[in-house]
């Protein structure tokens, strides 16, 4: 099957605009532009099930149906901040296939009224921003952004602005503060964007895989995009795959393929064909899944990898074998979290902090069960108290690691 | 002379980016451009970016402050930044950082005797299937450098060592 998202794959030169227009680039922006209404942009894309591939999974069309049409400008922001450990393809699609995600974005801006849209990337993609630019140059030059667009009076201009290194900035209100020029916390919720965005402003934030599906949900339409997938999550999902494979990488695949497919037939299996231990679909936040063979046949699709007690997230899939402990696991993630809780909330700010000191005592081989238990106890206690996902994250791999590997940890306490 | 002079073109490319009555935004930019020109953002820039943006100097501190790439302080020209987040430790990135450090004479966070290298242990860089990997941080902005080994590391040191000799 050719790619969708990645077509680069099968297009190697898809970077150039001449050969990306021969491939029908930018012809869905024309279309819409110039034959549809902004509305009947936004039913085609309801109608095509697209949800938002940055880790929530909400339907993207609906929630552009909730910008407030009665205060403008409005804003479109592509969320570019790709920060979660694990999770590598948009720097990829960004690289590869730039035309089609900037397309992706002139539809989402067209859909919702937008003449200025704005790419937040995270500041370590210095090369990827300059990239980018020449890019958004490139069509400038070509009349494809600017004003009077294909002969309407529809005018956009894409902008890339860099982070400075927070992954709490891929948390959409936090990064419309940074995009402001501030530090990057959360905001609190509601309003939403939609209605109080950037500027305070209506604004869409759309990941950046979300966006370069659009272009082909334009051209070829809903009804081909929901034969990709399974009736709750249609069409593909570019799957990163990182750890103890022998075959890391990206790999674009339709939803409902197995954890198996993914890890034996893409990825090559393990290295060394040691056993496979846990699998982390969603990247450093995912509950830590037991790798047995109920989990390994589970359909990647949101509804299914639900019923593991676990979400697809961004379906950035961390596998672990049994070269390492789950508690040198959970001190990694704990660590990250802890460097990266913003410290707005409290539950956050000081159950990361607690959750690292306990860890590493346990690490250090001091650890009694009794510290076990208290990170157990923190973790929980943080749980749906926290402003935003990133401190609720940071418990989902503690629990579920103490929960389901609790020998791992009788070992860590026991070496005294 | 001031920022605004010295680098003209560039900071006006940047203002122009935002809404002009949003210069606000452009804090984050000129950052970058102070933190590239001159290895470290002090006091006195911070004092320039404010004015120019609009804000108070406690402002843009907090900034400095709050993002990593952004330093108050001087280190090594180039900062070699290693990813040791969870993807990449399973292939090998404690150890990977451990035998670089051990090659310089450094410990992790450490600057190397002639202040060209600064190694420093980072949070992940969207690059977890090409470890081990490390991103440097220095005048010319940022680059990645994927699939390393030690050896093919301190070739690159050595490469930057005769650069900067010139």
């Amino acid at each position: 099957m050719s790619h969708i998202v990645l077509r680069h794959r099968d297009l190697p030169e898809i970077s150039n605009l001449e050969v990306y227009q021969k491939n029908d680039g930018f012809a869905a922006f024309k279309q819409a532009v110039s034959r549809m209404k902004a509305v009947e942009v936004i039913d085609l894309v309801k109608a095509s099930g697209l949800r938002g591939r940055g880790g929530a999974g909400f339907p993207t069309g609906v929630k552009w149906s909730f910008m407030d049409n009665n205060n403008w400008p409005h804003y479109v922001v592509a969320n570019a901040d790709e920060s979660e450990p694990g999770t590598f393809k948009d720097r990829e699609i960004m690289e590869r296939n730039p035309f089609q995600f900037l397309e992706g974005v002139a539809i989402a801006s067209y859909a919702v009224g937008a003449n200025a849209a704005y790419i937040y990337m995270r500041g370590e993609f210095w090369q990827q921003a300059a990239f980018l630019d020449e890019k958004i140059a490139e069509m400038e030059k070509a009349s494809l952004l600017g004003e009077n667009l294909f002969g309407t009076d529809y005018a956009l201009r894409i902008y890339t602005h860099l982070g400075a290194g927070a992954y709490i900035c891929g948390e959409e209100t936090a990064l419309l503060e940074s995009l402001e020029g501030k530090r990057g916390q959360p905001r609190l919720r509601p309003p939403f964007p939609p209605s109080y965005g950037l500027y305070g402003k209506p604004t869409v934030v759309n990941n950046v895989e979300t966006l370069t599906n659009l272009p082909l949900i334009i051209t070829r339409g809903a009804d081909w995009y929901k034969t990709l997938g399974t009736i709750d999550s249609a069409g593909v999902k570019v799957f990163s795959l990182s750890g103890r494979v022998k075959n890391p990488g990206n790999y674009e695949l339709p939803f409902g393929r197995t954890f198996r497919q993914l890890i034996y037939e893409q990825g090559g299996g393990i290295i060394d064909e040691r056993p496979i231990r846990a699998i982390m679909a969603a990247g450093a936040s995912s509950t830590l899944i037991v790798a047995d063979d109920k989990a390994l046949d589970t359909p990647m699709d949101y509804a299914s990898v639900r019923t593991l007690g676990a979400d697809l997230g961004s379906a950035s899939v961390i596998v672990i074998d049994d070269t390492v402990s789950i508690d040198w696991v959970i001190d990694k993630t704990i660590h990250f979290f802890k460097h990266e809780s913003c410290g707005k909330c409290t539950p956050c700010r000081e159950g990361t902090y607690w959750m690292q000191h306990i860890v590493e005592r346990i690490r250090s081989g001091s650890g009694v069960q009794a510290d076990v238990d208290l990170l157990y106890s923190v973790a929980k206690q943080m749980q749906n108290k926290c402003l935003c996902a990133l401190g609720e994250f940071s418990t989902m791999a503690v629990v579920s690691g103490i929960e389901s590997f609790d020998k791992d940890f009788k070992k860590a306490v026991g070496k005294k | 002379m001031s920022l605004a002079e010295k680098h003209a073109a560039e900071v006006k490319k940047i203002l122009a980016k935002y809404p002009p009555e949003q210069k606000q935004s452009a804090v984050m930019p000129l950052l970058h451009l102070v933190q590239r020109k001159n290895g470290h953002v002090d006091r006195h820039a911070m004092q320039e970016i404010a004015a120019l943006v609009g804000i108070t100097e406690t402002d843009v501190a907090e900034l400095v402050g709050f993002y990593t790439l952004y330093h108050d302080a001087p280190a090594g020209k180039l900062r070699l930044q290693v990813c040791v987040d969870l993807p990449c430790a399973l292939r090998g990135a404690d150890q990977f950082l451990a035998q670089l450090c051990e090659s310089l004479g450094i410990e992790p966070g450490g600057t190397t005797a002639d202040g060209l290298i600064t190694v420093e242990p980072v949070m992940c860089l969207a690059a977890c299937d090409r470890a081990p990997m490390f991103q440097v941080q220095g005048p010319d902005g940022i680059a990645y450098h994927e699939n390393m080994t030690v050896d093919k590391t301190m070739e690159l040191i050595e490469a930057k060592r005769k650069e900067a000799k010139k």
